[in-house]
């Protein structure tokens, strides 16, 4: 298929995603699947790197918190509309996955993993030390009830799940137009041989730069409404172990050779958690994602995009 | 006579205290079939990760077509026609045969030509290179679907895609059987008539001395001869580093 005609694809079925949940009439349905979708764009990023490259990164929060934090210095410097705060939280974090690259990329395989929780406790200990962003004492992003958008009067709750069913909708599509690019093509040599890849040609250090600074955007992008969202931000919720976690178990669900698996990880996944966070508790939810994750990496380490490969492979076979 | 087209000048090479090379000079010439030998350790393998850029030279220089090239890096080097095969073949596991081949093409014949050339084009060469070597009734197969000298053809075969002007064929026959050497040899045979110069790195002396117009010899980092093969390895110091 196209990308132009995926895209379009993958926008009427966000439409109709908001439709169908317009038409429930549930405010609760909209609170919980923003969780699901910020999930979609976290785990669809982290397989940037983590899937394509094969750079595990254990730093998804930060970048994710600096979206956030992007968010709290401007509403308190100079309020701007959020889908311009979700471009300037892209920007910073992007900015930030580049430098990272620069500074960790000569490292690799569990090095590089460590480096990146390197970088979210530093990240964390300057916003916990900031006291314009509220520092550990955290800041309200106190948001409107309704908003005019384009004339209609919105829920605000509605107006984050719209935005955030866009950035899913473009996460997808970057991944899956990386994937059948030149890019894609040089990012799975990185993950598979650098040394042959650097003789054939694939410029492998620049490659690793632009993976770090997709992924991290759009973690920051993915984290700039969460003020927003959750109208109390502090650190530790900003760099939650969930983000990090989450980030790295929905794709290896999923399975992270192609964008298919992020998609459907955070989707199962980010569902049975919210599912959980209602009917059991709210702390079971990384016990869940613990225990599918090492059942995961047992049984099915392609995750469920594997399985099912497996699964045709054989029934064309007999 | 004109310039060489690889011209390798007092290349020094230390890991830690150990000399890995000391003082290298070689000059291979537009087209020329140069062999390479040296017994285990003695910096073959090293010289070729100097001359491609997998490793840094400390001292001396490496010129390739005219231009200095130390300082850039292997892929840059790949650019300017400058392709290797590696000792043990490395093919990118997650792919298929024939996105193996096209990964040199889209990086390194891309990289050199810009929009000259097409995608059409580009899976046109993948295709050629494929019969080349005879791996076109594998092409969706994934390298560990091939066999030992399969293997070995595709690790070529990718260097050849590259569309080198200098092809370094590190080991390329080790473990193979006679008939499977000739095939590799009439492989390489056939790109150098296209023009390819090739420097061919081998343990096997009965391919090195087919194969070679010159042979060239290093022991302990050093180049202790350089010649007609037939000479070379009737010299009294080759004889004793290879028999004591």
């Amino acid at each position: 298929m196209k990308s132009r005609i995926f895209l379009i694809v993958a926008l009427a079925v966000a439409a109709a995603l908001f439709v169908f949940a317009r038409l429930l009439g549930s405010e609760y349905f909209f609170f919980a699947g923003y969780v699901v979708l910020q999930f979609i764009v976290l785990a669809t990023a982290w397989n940037i790197l983590g899937g394509y490259c094969g750079y595990v990164n254990f730093g998804s929060a930060a970048f994710f918190a600096v979206g956030a934090y992007t968010s709290v210095f401007f509403h308190k410097a100079y309020p701007l509309p959020i889908p311009v705060l979700i471009l300037l939280g892209g920007l910073i974090a992007g900015i930030i996955g580049l430098g990272m690259g620069y500074l960790t990329l000569r490292l690799r395989g569990a090095f590089f993993a460590i480096a990146t929780l390197a970088l979210a406790v530093v990240l964390q200990t300057l916003i916990v030390n900031w006291q314009y962003v509220g520092g550990s004492r955290g800041a309200y992003a106190i948001r409107p009830a309704a908003i005019d958008v384009l004339g209609v009067s919105l829920p605000y709750m509605q107006y984050l799940f719209i935005l955030m069913l866009i950035l899913a909708v473009g996460a997808v599509v970057i991944a899956r137009m990386i994937e059948r690019s030149r890019l894609g093509y040089g990012f799975a040599t990185i993950r598979d041989d650098e040394l042959a890849a650097e003789a054939c040609g694939v410029p492998t250090l620049r490659l690793k730069l632009i993976a770090t600074t997709i992924s991290g955007a759009l973690m920051g992008m993915a984290g700039a409404p969460f003020p927003y969202y959750i109208t109390y931000i502090e650190p530790s919720s900003a760099f939650g172990l969930a983000y990090a976690v989450n980030s790295i178990a929905m794709p290896m669900i999923g399975g992270t050779g192609s964008w298919i698996g992020p998609l459907v990880g955070a989707i199962l996944l980010g569902s049975i958690q919210e599912v959980a966070r209602v009917t059991i508790s709210s702390a079971v939810n990384l016990l869940i994602v613990g225990v599918l994750l090492v059942f995961f990496v047992i049984i099915a380490p392609n995750g469920l995009v594997g399985l099912v490969q497996n699964w045709m492979k054989a029934k064309a076979k007999s | 006579m004109s310039a060489p087209l690889l011209h390798v000048d007092q290349v020094g090479k230390r890991f830690g205290g150990f000399v890995a090379l000391d003082g290298v000079n070689l000059s291979v010439a537009q087209g020329e079939r140069l062999g390479l030998i040296g017994p285990n350790g003695s910096g073959k393998s090293t010289l070729v990760n100097c001359i491609c850029g997998t490793l840094q030279n400390e001292d001396g220089r490496v010129t390739f077509d005219g231009r200095k090239v130390d300082g850039l890096a292997a892929h840059q080097r790949t650019i300017l026609g400058l392709a290797r095969s590696f000792q043990l073949p490395r093919p990118f596991h997650s792919m298929s045969v024939a996105d193996n081949l096209r990964i040199p093409l889209l990086y390194a014949v891309k990289a050199r030509l810009g929009p000259a050339i097409s995608a059409r084009e580009l899976d046109a060469h993948c295709v050629e290179y494929l019969r080349l070597v005879s791996l076109d009734h594998k092409a969706d197969k994934q390298p560990r679907d091939l066999t030992q000298v399969e293997m070995r053809k595709l690790e070529l075969a990718r260097a050849m895609a590259a569309e080198p002007k200098l092809l370094i064929a590190d080991e390329s026959m080790a473990g193979l059987s006679h008939s499977e050497i000739d095939d590799i040899l009439k492989l390489l045979m056939r790109m150098n008539e296209r023009g390819v110069t090739i420097i061919m790195i081998e343990h096997i002396m009965s391919a090195v001395m087919s194969f070679s117009q010159r042979l060239v010899v290093l022991v302990s980092g050093k180049k202790i001869a350089d010649g007609d093969p037939q000479e070379v390895v009737r010299n009294p110091e080759v004889e004793k580093a290879y028999l004591g």
